[in-house]
């Protein structure tokens, strides 16, 4: 299909995109257009105006600033998977990005987009959660910062108001005690998944500390095993596949049931742990 | 919503400067079709799913069909009629030709485009990795293994003549 008409402009500046957004109630910020086209094409949304934000100063940049990479809204999830200080500083960003579509998307989907979109079997909106980042966001009131674990606040919801644009995401730098695993189950290469895990924890003596499981396909945001953290943490494999009976709760969709779904999370936490325990020297 | 104002955009499409006026809600495969005559590029899902669509911009591919033309004013569009023209797919045309990677060839055109971003980033990848690369590309004929025949004989001769 073909989209309904609508009005287009290309923003000047963050502070002229946060004006235009706010002056017309049916109004998108567009990045890589990688789901919004897609969803005007199908006549799935019908926004009045596109506000453009493609190409504006001070969105694209990707830096080890005070102990966190910050990476700009802007940054192509292409240009995040060759950056060589994600892959050293955030490499749970870096071993997710090849799971998002096809190098095509990749080329032009944004970081802040994936973010901003909200998917719940999307893989950063996950790996935001379980590396316990942060979103920075411009809005009519100004400038203000979100925790990832209050920024997802339902079905492609979000803290995100009509006249906020995310301008950068902030993870914490890791380090030698930093210790990360990540796996997705989809049917094929590049689809979104039926299941997915992204977790960070630190090292501490034989055993992990500060673990954070997020799972992603299992609900309307990504999901905290909180249980299955503490078991894991106690170093209780079986204990912790067993708690995620209670940690998700995987609605059925067109492409698993529930049921499927939490099995296949037990399958993935194995995985993951694994991850997180060989990362250690 | 009634039709919108035109937008004045010129930009570079296979080396030729085009000055034309789009309607925001057009995208770059249809422009390139319909305003420019330049059918090479094929319309399938319209939602990024089939890769039927896919052209260069500013030098890496894309989807054109999840990519306004209003956003492609001052840039450099490439399209298949372009890269068979300049002789950069002929090894990669020759190959599909001789190991029937195409049939109907609806997904052809995409299908070239894809694979040589992966053949320009030099060596030999793997048949898993020729597969992972151009998941993003329906064909609903070949049964894909002729396209990653032609894509990895491309990738040995290319990297035979160094
Ligand atoms: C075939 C296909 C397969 C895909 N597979 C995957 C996958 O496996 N995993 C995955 O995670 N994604 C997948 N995607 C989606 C892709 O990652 C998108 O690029 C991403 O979801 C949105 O990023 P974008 O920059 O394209 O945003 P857009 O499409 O431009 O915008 C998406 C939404 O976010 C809003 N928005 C965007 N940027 C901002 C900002 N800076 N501030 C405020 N609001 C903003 C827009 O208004 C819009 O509502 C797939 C897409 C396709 C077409
Ligand atoms: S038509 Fe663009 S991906 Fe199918
Ligand atoms: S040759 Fe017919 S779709 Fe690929």
């Amino acid at each position: 299909m073909k989209p309904a008409p609508f009005a287009y402009t290309k923003a000047r500046s963050v502070e002229h995109a946060v004006e235009l957004a706010g002056r017309d109630g049916e109004a998108r910020i567009l990045a890589g257009g990688q789901s919004l086209i897609a969803t005007l094409n199908m006549r799935l949304s019908r926004p009045t105006l596109l506000v453009d934000i493609n190409g504006l100063d001070g969105l694209d940049g990707l830096a080890l600033k005070d102990g966190a990479v910050e990476i700009g809204a802007l940054v192509r999830h292409a240009q995040a998977g060759r950056s060589d200080i994600i892959a050293k500083n955030a490499p749970l960003i870096a071993k997710a990005i090849p799971h998002i579509g096809h190098p095509a998307i990749r080329n032009r989907g944004t970081i802040g987009g994936s973010i901003a979109f909200a998917d719940p079997a999307a893989e950063l909106p996950a790996c935001l959660v379980a590396l316990g980042g942060e979103v920075v966001i411009a809005g009519g009131r100004g400038e203000r910062t979100v925790k990832a674990d209050d920024f997802f606040t339902g079905l492609f919801e979000t803290e995100l108001g009509s006249d906020d644009v995310l301008k950068a995401i902030r993870v914490p730098a890791a380090n030698a005690a930093t210790r990360i695993g990540f796996a997705e189950l989809a049917r094929r290469h590049g689809d979104y998944a039926l299941v997915g895990l992204a977790a960070a924890a630190r090292a501490e003596g034989d055993g992990l500390a500060d673990i954070r499981l997020a799972y992603f396909g299992v609900g309307a945001t990504p999901v905290r095993a909180r249980k299955a953290e503490a078991e894991l943490a106690r170093g209780a494999l079986d204990d912790a596949v067993a708690a995620l009976a209670d940690d998700l709760d995987p609605p059925d969709d067109v492409q698993e049931t529930g049921a499927v779904k939490r099995h296949l999370a037990g399958v993935l936490l194995r995985r993951v742990a694994k991850q997180l325990m060989e990362g250690r020297q | 919503m009634s039709p919108q104002p035109a937008h004045d955009i010129t930009l570079m499409v296979n080396g030729e400067a085009i000055a034309e006026s789009v309607e925001p809600r057009t995208t770059l495969v249809d422009f390139l079709r319909e305003a420019l005559g330049l059918t090479g590029s094929h319309v399938g899902c319209e939602h990024g799913v089939c890769g039927a669509c896919t052209v260069r911009l500013d030098g890496v591919i894309v989807r054109g069909c999840l990519t306004l033309a209003v956003q492609c004013d001052g840039r450099r569009v490439e399209t298949i009629e372009g890269l068979s023209d300049s002789g950069e797919l002929a090894d990669l045309q020759a190959a599909f030709e001789r190991r029937n990677a195409l049939q109907c060839g609806f997904c052809t055109p995409g299908m070239m485009l894809t694979a040589q971003e992966l053949l320009a980033a030099g060596g030999v990848p793997s048949r898993d990795t020729i597969r992972a690369h151009i998941s993003g590309n329906y064909c609903r004929c070949t049964g894909y293994h002729a396209i990653v025949d032609a894509i990895e004989s491309v990738a040995q001769a290319r990297a035979q003549q160094g």
